[in-house]
């Protein structure tokens, strides 16, 4: 197969290039991962993230085709003969598909990603019943990969400004434990025409996120809640 | 601020590595007001345990009647006797507490009616000292366990202002060469490709397992044993590094995890003739046996022709009978990994599935606070100090030969939490000064730095390990052979030479991942000797080690903790404790299932 991959190194480029690779796949080649692993061994200057290799640690998202996916669980029976892998868009890039993430990670952390529960804790663990527990479901999965935000054109806009889908899946999945006591505050800190009302239900989040979640879901929820707050 | 031109950062504590043992340390460190540094080489939430999925163990008893006692007996038994009494009391009387404490930070454990967190059956654990009722003890969050609680302990870290060093990797330990206590670390900035020497009054070694040794693994690209390749590197032994675990469900062709949680919720493996073969060889717990147990049944099936497929190479997994409810409620990480990998929805066909490295149960040598230990003078276990280590490339030992199904995430959270105890103790009765830095540190990082950016050709790191791998899986696997140990020796040791004389083209200063897996490559090289040598010489079948010409426990002369040097290759031993904190010795017996 063939393989467009985008590169440029500070170090030695004066402007980014694409960079062709041809790669002969073996029967154990399932996943974009294994082809880009394959690219590096002809190539070691080839620079990617990736780890897990299964789904769960969310290192290599890229723009793949045009949009954004994990390489470890794209197929690639389900790819054309030719694919074009380029770095997540909307973020500084820092090498070859490598992006620099502080942005991302600094709208994940604005929204107090942590329970806040100031109450002396009981003895042994605090209760919650299973339908309780199933608010969580669709929000905790989340692997923090970026495929949503960066595929969002209001965080293109305002990563700065905008939480992201990313943050606001994060945000609601606090907002609906029973167990966080910070919910006033939460809405406090969202209430603002950038922060959420961003957020123009364009949904390419839903579109692309690798583990089925529904980040325009959460935003509807908590903008829900800020009317029935304002009630 | 610097030595020749390697610039020095310090702190009072330094954790390699933001797994769930790094992070559940730094989380008491942050908490003392000392100034700590977590390294990482990804980001936290890419650490391995994200990858964890079945539970964590804790007797809770929620669902079943249950005590610490009955959990330290499956644990001894399990660690087919070479697991250190001390220690697994010391787990086990603490797990109720971690677990409630990760409960309080917010992990989104599944719930019981009764609002309590929700426990499942788990191989190898049982109710009343090994009788044939399972005992209902591991607390889960779905089949996403390790995610759920590597991303808890994550928040709690932002929370308590936890400093990160993200995408660092430590190269070395430095160490005065005076008394030997370790006084900082080199580490590489991955984004500048610039070497620091970051000084710390203790450092804890967190850096997980090492499975990427073999070729078929369960583990993650980054599981390359770092931290047992810096210990190796600065003169301190490894320990029962022959004891590596294959998990009896990795998916076959892919080797991607299946979780154990799956036979907890009802599933069984099944032979091409469609039979529950685990009854023949373990007759009460079946397919609940411990992982060594069940790993050895699989591939007895396999060789003697009873596998599946065209090529009678795997066994089947079957889970269709739970219905769509249990595995959507249960296990959908399970149902998303056998649809991607396996290509079978196991709502209605089994998922293919072969023993797959897992679990490192050897590792640094340390007592049940962290610390590290290594023979001098007339002790076998004296304390380096300055040193610590915790979770999977530790060897406490708890898991002894063979580790138990959701110990794994429990022995993170405790001895993470003991160790970070234990560095606050040490560090607050320590003058508060710096050690003055030995005037050579840093230099064997930097020779080693040299020598690659120098080299214009050389072994391609790609194929060195793709070697390493190989002949770890052929010659060190679930059944061992002594001609193939012995072969496997030499070629291992062929291999190391190799390592030292690899080449990279990349030479660029940024992000240069070529010379990261060029340094990874050393330490899986360290990883990958000590397990062989380690396998070689221990003529015994216990727990994950099974030899074909010495197929019994040799009690009379093995049960003995092997511990592995660098230099030359050299072996020493030292006794298992068998004496618990305050019960009575659990005493070996044959191990049935």
């Amino acid at each position: 197969m063939k393989l467009s991959i985008y590169r440029y190194d500070p170090d030695k480029d004066a402007k980014p290039y694409m960079q062709d690779y041809e790669v002969t796949l073996d029967h154990g080649d399932r996943m974009l991962l294994d082809a880009l692993v394959k690219a590096k061994a002809q190539d070691d200057t080839l620079a990617f993230r990736r780890s897990c290799r299964e789904g769960v640690c969310g290192s290599d998202a890229f723009n793949v085709n045009g949009k954004n996916r994990l390489a470890c669980i794209t197929k690639l029976a389900e790819l054309p003969e030719h694919v074009t892998v380029r770095p997540l868009p909307g973020l500084p890039v820092i090498r070859d598909l490598i992006v620099d993430m502080t942005q991302f990670f600094k709208q994940y952390h604005s929204i107090k990603p942590y329970v806040i529960n100031d109450e002396p804790p009981p003895e042994r663990e605090r209760l919650q019943s299973p339908q309780e527990r199933d608010e969580l479901n669709g929000l905790y999965e989340c692997i923090l990969c970026a495929c949503c935000s960066t595929a969002c054109p209001s965080f293109w806009w305002n990563p700065d400004k905008f939480v992201g889908p990313a943050g606001l899946l994060q945000a609601y999945r606090f907002l609906a434990d029973t167990r966080d006591q910070a919910t006033s505050e939460r809405l406090d800190n969202l209430e603002d025409p950038y922060r959420l009302f961003r957020c123009h239900t364009i949904m390419n989040c839903v579109d692309v996120c690798p583990k089925g979640l529904n980040p325009a879901k959460a935003i509807n929820n908590i903008k829900e809640m800020l009317v029935k707050r304002a009630v | 601020m610097s030595t020749g031109k390697l610039a020095v950062r310090r702190f009072d504590a330094i954790v390699v590595g933001a797994g769930g043992s790094g992070m559940r340390a730094a989380l008491e460190l942050s908490r003392a007001n000392l100034r700590v540094a977590v390294l990482s080489k990804v980001f936290p939430t890419r650490s391995h345990t994200v990858a964890a999925q079945g539970g964590i163990a804790a007797p809770l008893a929620n669902s079943t009647e249950d005590n610490w006692h009955w959990h330290m007996y499956d644990t001894v038994k399990g660690a087919d006797y070479l697991g250190d009494q001390d220690a697994i009391e010391y787990m086990c009387r603490r797990a109720v507490e971690v677990v409630v404490e990760l409960e309080h930070m917010g992990m989104p454990f599944d719930r019981l009616e009764n609002g309590k967190i929700y426990q499942r059956p788990f191989g190898g654990h049982t109710q009343d000292y090994g009788s044939n009722k399972m005992a209902m003890r591991a607390c889960a969050a779905a089949d996403r366990t390790g995610h759920a609680m590597l991303h808890t302990l994550y928040q709690q870290n932002v929370r308590a202002n936890t400093q990160f060093l993200v995408e660092w990797m430590a190269l070395d330990l430095v160490r005065d060469p005076q008394d030997g206590a370790v006084v900082g670390v080199t580490a590489l900035e991955m984004e500048t490709g610039e070497l620091f020497l970051l000084q710390a009054r203790s450092v804890l070694l967190a850096t997980g397992g090492a499975g990427r040794i073999y070729f078929s693994s369960t583990n993650a690209f980054i599981n390359t044993g770092d931290g047992l390749g810096m210990t190796a590197r600065a003169g301190l032994p490894l320990q029962d590094m022959e004891f590596f675990q294959f998990h009896p469900t990795g998916v076959y062709g892919a080797g991607v995890l299946i979780t154990e949680g799956v036979r907890g919720e009802g599933g069984y493996l099944l032979n091409k003739a469609g039979e529950r073969f685990m009854e023949r060889y373990a007759p009460n717990a079946k397919d609940l046996a411990s992982r060594d147990v069940v790993s050895r049944a699989m591939t007895t099936e396999i060789k003697e022709g009873r596998g599946c497929g065209p090529d009678a190479d795997h066994v089947l997994l079957k889970l269709d009978h739970l219905g769509p409810e249990v595995i959507m409620q249960r296990l959908p990480g399970i149902r998303e990994i056998a649809i991607k990998f396996a290509n079978v929805d196991p709502i209605r066909d089994p998922i293919p599935v072969v023993p797959t490295v897992h679990y490192q149960m050897g590792g640094i040598p340390t007592n049940f606070m962290g610390q590290v230990v290594a023979p001098e003078g007339n002790s076998k276990e004296a304390i380096v100090p300055g040193l610590y280590a915790a979770g999977e490339c530790a060897c406490v030992s708890v898991h002894g030969a063979n580790r138990l199904g959701t110990n794994s995430l429990l022995d993170l959270l405790v001895f993470g939490k003991s160790s970070g105890e234990q560095m606050i103790k040490d560090m607050l009765s320590l003058p508060r000064a710096q050690r003055n830095l030995p005037k050579d540190a840093g230099e064997n990082t930097r020779a080693r730095l040299a020598r690659l950016d120098a080299a214009a050709s050389g072994e391609r790191v790609p194929e060195v390990l793709n070697d390493l791998r190989r002949t770890m899986q052929a010659h060190c696997g679930v059944f061992r052979f002594p001609d193939d140990l012995v072969q496997g020796v030499s070629k291992i040791k062929v291999i190391a030479e190799r390592a030292g004389r690899t080449f990279i083209s990349d030479k660029s200063k940024v992000f240069n991942t070529a010379r990261v897996e060029a340094l990874e490559l050393e330490n899986l090289v360290e990883t990958a000797l000590a397990t062989i040598v380690s396998a070689e010489a221990r003529k015994e079948s216990r727990g994950a080690q099974s030899r074909d010409d010495f197929p019994e426990r040799d009690d009379q002369n093995w049960m003995k903790h092997t511990l592995w040097y660098k230099e030359g290759n050299r072996l020493d031993y030292k006794p298992v404790h068998l004496r618990p904190l305050s019960v009575e010795t659990m005493e070996p017996k044959v191990r049935t299932y």
